[in-house]
């Protein structure tokens, strides 16, 4: 893999920690990998599966989902639920030969800045260490389809 | 005979099991009604004709191409581009022309694991040889051609534009007749450009009558581990049905007999991705988790609920049973864990 790889991780931050956490990462100015594209949803229970798969459809190497710690959720239990949906999640990402590395969990309280830039920069550099994800181009677009039409026989005359 | 034309209906088999023909012959003796109200122009399970005669035909001479069956090989492509050209309304019938259906599940390996199951590893095929199907063969006499088999199964929609999807699998007799009865009387239909036609629109929970309560899984079973009881939601009971995740419109048929929901009506309305949906619905009714404290084994709580996941046998395939092929991911990788072992965990 190319050194000048550099991952894209989409990142499902919520509202009440751990965006909190990334806000307090910058104004801490804490130096972490600049490749999470955050996304401020209003809980980790809102970042439905198919957001997920849908960002490593779209391009993205890697997808992180951060809530408040398990018992500290604004709505009583939605990180949970996150939580559930993510350990099912992963059971069947790996049947589609996704790297468990590519999505992540990650709990990080409103104070806990470092905690997560620290994520961010361990993430960046196992998914650098994977390379690319390329699901358009690789997977979807690279099966043979259009090349194997090019080969096929025209139809015989009946 | 009448003076006047009668209109032209096709149907046909691209890869699928021919349960779809099936079931527009289970419609009853209505099907004497569509054979006074249609000419017609192609349909190899009840009548014979010759692809030449369809490439004879003008383009638009179809007027009503019932389209069942997955994309799979070479063929399936070419007469799906054939029949779009020749037919002035082109239908999805069924679940494989609409979502993939159970051909897409081989979308979850690859080719080369297809085949190797199919023609090398099945204890009932005798190929000492080990002969795999080529697309181009020499023999003494010439060159023989067979379809290409393609590596990702699509659905019609992926290959060619459709005017309305019919799903399910099959789709059910009574909706068929409803739909044929709706052309034929000149009813007005929803607008064309993908429009799904004859199904429901809410879950099929809504039409289950089993006794449905607040859901609290502790476990799933498959079906041989459990006989159900009678009366209770299947899903609050760990089964794995599909129903919360899937278009009504079969009358809930499998749930009220006591087998799961396999989910072949596809998603509902605005859902793109029905296994994911699936993964969503479940999630929030697992018990284990529930009532957790701060403080808590934040790792000891993910092994708990990864345990009863755990008990989810081969989630991809049991979530996206009929929906593979219009997945947002539609396909394993290659190299992926899946492809290699034929999709199981």
């Amino acid at each position: 893999m190319s050194e000048s790889f550099e991952p894209v991780i989409v990142g499902f931050l919520c509202n009440w920690c751990s965006y909190r956490a990334a806000d307090l990462a910058g104004t801490a100015r804490i130096h972490y990998a600049p490749n999470m594209r955050p996304i401020r949803v209003m809980c980790s229970a809102r970042v439905e599966p198919q957001f997920v798969i849908k960002a490593l459809r779209e391009g993205a190497d890697g997808v992180m989902i951060a809530g408040c710690h398990p018992g500290e959720c604004h709505y009583v239990d939605g990180n949970i639920k996150a939580l559930r949906r993510y350990e099912l999640l992963k059971r069947m990402l790996r049947q589609w030969g996704v790297e468990e590395e590519r999505v992540q969990l990650v709990w990080a309280a409103a104070s806990e800045g470092i905690v997560l830039a620290a994520a961010v920069d361990r993430m960046t550099e196992e998914l650098r260490a994977l390379g690319p994800l390329r699901w358009g181009e690789t997977v979807i677009s690279g099966n043979g389809h259009e090349q194997a039409l090019e080969e096929a026989p025209a139809a015989e005359e009946a | 005979m009448t003076a006047k034309e009668k209109p032209k209906l096709a149907m046909y088999w691209a890869s699928s099991c021919g349960g779809c023909d099936i079931s527009v012959l289970n419609i009853g003796d209505k099907i004497l009604d569509v054979d006074q109200a249609f000419d017609i122009a192609l349909w190899p399970c009840v009548a014979d004709f010759k692809i030449k005669d369809v490439k004879g035909y003008p383009d638009g001479y179809i007027d009503l191409c019932l389209f069942n069956g997955a994309i799979r090989t070479s063929e399936n492509e070419e007469m799906a581009h054939l029949l779009r050209q020749k037919s002035k309304v082109l239908v999805a019938f069924g679940s494989c022309a609409s979502e993939g259906c159970i051909p897409a599940l081989s979308n979850l390996t690859t080719k080369e694991a297809t085949f190797k199951s199919s023609y090398l590893d099945n204890p009932s095929t005798d190929n000492p040889e080990g002969v795999l199907p080529q697309p181009v063969t020499k023999v003494p006499e010439g060159e023989l051609h067979i379809p290409v088999f393609y590596n990702t199964v699509k659905t019609l929609d992926q290959v060619v534009p459709v005017d309305y999807v019919m799903p399910g699998c099959p789709p059910e007799p009574p909706q068929i007749w409803a739909v044929l009865e709706a052309i034929i009387t000149g009813a007005e239909l929803p607008a064309p450009g993908g429009a799904i036609i004859g199904a429901g629109t809410v879950a099929v929970c809504e039409e289950c009558s089993r006794e449905k309560h607040e859901k609290e899984i502790e476990r799933f079973y498959r079906p041989h581990e459990i006989v159900p009881d009678p009366d209770v939601c299947l899903l609050e009971q760990g089964i794995m049905c599909m129903g919360i995740a899937t278009r009504a419109g079969c009358g809930a048929l499998c749930p009220e007999v006591g087998m799961r929901c396999a989910g072949c009506y596809g998603p509902l309305d605005g859902i793109v991705d029905q296994g994911a949906n699936m993964v969503s619905a479940i999630a929030s009714v697992v018990k284990a988790g529930s009532g957790a404290l701060a403080g808590i084994d934040e790792e000891e709580l993910a092994r708990e609920i990864g345990k009863v996941m755990d008990t989810i046998e081969d989630p991809s395939g049991t979530f996206y049973r009929f929906s593979m092929a219009h997945s947002l991911l539609t396909r394993v990788r290659s190299n992926g864990d899946g492809a290699q072992d034929g999709g199981g965990r």
